[in-house]
């Protein structure tokens, strides 16, 4: 589903990835971890297309699709989710408001006709429930205001109503409590399928108890230093990043 | 000033009678043309004793330049100050309409028949305007409502002009209301009797005489006491005009617990996007509130190359509340300085001002507002929101707040803020697969939310479209 070959990419002249490889099977769930700097988040903006990076070299594909030529709305509209570390603030634009354009954006991506408001709020009521969110909340202002649980559960809300194929949260357990973590980690429980892939990029193992992953990939000075099983988290956990760190340089 | 003395001494070349045969005046300003705009209009003497008192005003007055805009000043010799109503140019289809006007009407979601109107195909078939006009007249007549043209309420009810004509905006209120004083050639007149609702949305659209909007429109709304009515002034579709310079008066006068809300969505050329042409739009409105009255303000403002506009509420009667909603949009070269006066002179007055600006382009936007506190006005509360939005780099945004209280019981709040449409908002908007047009609106619509709020309903959404349409290619 996802190809990414040896991926060189830099901000501003100052190189951040060094060559990443890494391949994403539909149904599998990846988590990629690292130490602050790495280039984790990075990697999750080239993915979805922030035009700050500047691609040097190297390859992304999405379903035989080259990503590099599509602006970040049409790899939106190809069934690509990024749920934000930091989630902007819009003022004035209500959750409901917001949702309702992004999804009949999709909609129209597809050819088709904008969603019947009845259903909209249909579907939006269900997936409320399964984050257990309470009403007040579509009419509130885009992250305005919202504590960083209520952030994070409104990218996975999103998520839900978007039904991505690939899902990529950036640092989504950051900011949350261990309630929060749990109602956040079922929403995307609830997401996996044969057919979607998730990445998961975290800095510390806790959120993985909770989304378990297939493959655990360490990212280091921009490369992927080491890849493993779920046990490979649990040993960064134990041992910390610096041993790697000594391997990889 | 010299060019008011050579304008005023120099022999009119054409001389009266000639005048009043032509259908329209060539270049100049002298008591002659006054004398012959009155007499067009078949005014009584009284009337054109008061034009031309305010002439004499005029001549006295130098144009005001503490307003935070460049331009030329207009050359008050070559305007000619009138023209006879001539019927628009009528073509029988849209299929003659320039294709690009047609393309604008689209995405301001304008209904065929409106734009039929706005581009002036010939309507008899389609819709018979006329019929729909008359019915609501003779509705609105039914409850005592007088709405008309400013020239016929002159003719037809000179003791309600006469008694409330130019006590808001006096003639010697500015340069530019002295002008609009002496020259006035359009505008509208409206009546509520006493404890009478308005029961519709009352809008320049339906007024009888539609000879197009004149240069110099004068507007005098009269409440009585405990009436309601609501006011609708412009148009979402642009405005293209050749005179460059408008100067409009308008006049609200709300009786004890009488209620007005005036509503205006400009939109009148702003020159291109090098900045060449444009309107000028030197406005004067302002409103009195006697005991428990209401003046509501709100405009959307997104059109001219100058704007110069502070619709104001003077409080006079206790317990009477002002209120001022503004979006004011600059793009490219435009200039706006814009702003009220809350003017509090009675016991628990109470005034909003929720002002929104937005930059884009080179342009310039400017709030000015007073809050003033009277030593009278005991208990009185002002609240003051000003926002502005900046898109780029190259706009620019002011905010002049005066605030002058003159008694300590009076309680005045001021809050502003500054942003910009930021990247981060922008990508998070294109991640979700929002284009960045769309993204655009979306979040300037979000941000003059409070605003939009106020206008009639199909008001609100067509001038949600039109903020976005003036934005177009503002930003990546």
């Amino acid at each position: 589903m996802l190809k990414i070959q040896d991926l060189h990419a830099s901000i501003e002249g100052q190189p951040i990835l060094n060559g990443v490889t890494l391949e994403l099977k539909p149904g599998e769930v990846h988590a990629i971890m690292g130490p602050n700097g790495s280039g984790k988040s990075t990697l999750a903006n080239i993915i979805a297309g922030r035009d700050e990076y500047t691609i040097e070299s190297g390859n992304i594909e999405f379903e035989g699709v080259d990503l590099s030529e599509l602006s970040p709305e049409e790899r939106a509209h190809l069934g690509i989710f990024l749920s934000f570390q930091y989630p902007v603030e819009i003022p004035g634009v209500s959750v409901t408001n917001f949702i309702k354009t992004a999804i009949n954006q999709h909609r129209k991506a597809r050819g088709q006709e904008p969603m019947e408001a009845k259903d909209m709020l249909r579907l939006m009521r269900e997936k409320m429930e399964l984050l257990e969110m309470d009403k007040g909340f579509l009419s509130r202002s885009l992250n305005e205001g919202f504590s960083g649980g209520e952030k994070k559960r409104n990218e996975i809300f999103q998520m839900a109503l978007l039904e991505p194929k690939l899902a990529i949260l950036d640092e989504t357990d950051s900011g949350l409590d261990i309630d929060a973590l749990r109602i956040v980690a079922q929403g995307v429980n609830a997401l996996r399928s044969p057919d979607r892939a998730i990445l998961v990029i975290t800095h510390y193992q806790r959120l993985l108890d909770y989304i378990r992953p297939d493959f655990v990939h360490v990212l280091h000075k921009g490369r992927i230093v080491k890849s493993g099983d779920k046990s490979l988290a649990l040993e960064l956990e134990k041992r910390g990043y610096d041993w790697l760190k000594e391997t990889a340089s | 000033m010299e060019f008011l003395d050579t304008i005023t001494q120099s022999e009119y070349a054409y001389g009266f009678t000639t005048l009043i045969d032509s259908d329209t005046l060539p270049p100049g300003l002298n008591e002659d043309v006054i004398r012959v705009i009155s007499a067009k209009k078949n005014e009584p003497e009284w009337m054109l004793d008061w034009r031309l008192e305010a002439f004499k005003i005029w001549q006295g007055m130098t144009e005001p330049e503490w307003a935070n805009v460049v331009y030329e000043k207009p050359d008050f010799q070559a305007i000619s100050y009138y023209s006879a109503p001539k019927p628009k140019k009528t073509i029988d289809s849209l299929d003659e309409v320039d294709p690009e006007l047609l393309k604008t009407f689209e995405k301001l979601g304008i209904s065929l028949d409106e734009q039929k109107r706005l581009s002036g195909v010939a309507m008899d078939v389609v819709v018979d305007s006329v019929s729909v006009k008359t019915t609501f007249q003779a509705k609105l007549k039914e409850i005592g409502i007088i709405f008309c043209p400013m020239s016929e309420a002159v003719r037809d009810h000179p003791e309600l002009v006469k008694k409330y004509l130019g006590t808001i905006v006096p003639r010697t209120d500015n340069f530019y209301a002295a002008l609009n004083s002496a020259v006035f050639t359009d505008g509208s007149f409206c009546y509520i009797p006493k404890g009478v609702r308005c029961p519709m949305e009352l809008s320049t659209y339906f007024r009888i005489n539609e000879a197009g909007t004149g240069q110099f429109e004068r507007t005098l709304i009269v409440a009585e006491e405990s009436s309601y009515v609501s006011y609708l002034e412009g148009c979402t579709a642009p405005m293209r005009d050749e005179n460059q310079l408008h100067a409009a008066v308008v006049e609200l006068v709300a009786l004890d617990g009488a209620e007005i809300k005036y509503s205006t969505v400009q939109n009148w050329y702003p020159g291109d996007a090098n900045g060449k042409g444009g309107v000028f739009n030197f406005v004067t409105k302002r409103g009195l509130c006697e005991r428990n009255a209401k003046i509501s303000w709100t405009q959307v403002e997104t059109g001219s190359a100058v704007t110069w506009k502070y619709p104001s509420c003077i409080l006079k009667g206790e317990n009477s509340v002002g209120e001022f909603y503004s979006v004011a949009v600059t793009n490219h070269h435009q200039q706006a300085d814009t702003g009220t006066k809350m003017i509090h002179l009675g016991r628990n007055t109470r005034s909003t001002i929720v002002a929104k600006g937005i930059c884009a382009g080179k342009s310039n936007g400017s709030y000015r507002g007073l809050v003033k506190m009277g030593p009278r006005a005991k208990n009185a509360r002002n609240f003051s929101q000003c926002d502005s939005l900046l898109m780029g780099d190259a706009c620019g945004t002011h905010t002049f707040p005066y605030i002058e209280i003159e008694n300590s019981t009076a309680k005045v709040e001021h809050e502003a803020t500054t942003s910009k449409i930021g990247a981060d908002q922008l990508f998070y908007c294109n991640q979700r697969g929002i284009p960045t047009e769309e993204a655009i609106a979306l979040i300037v619509n979000g941000y003059c939310k409070e605003v939009l709020n106020q206008l009639p309903m199909e008001f609100a959404i067509e001038a949600q479209k039109l903020l976005a349409l003036s934005l177009e290619g503002s930003v990546g």
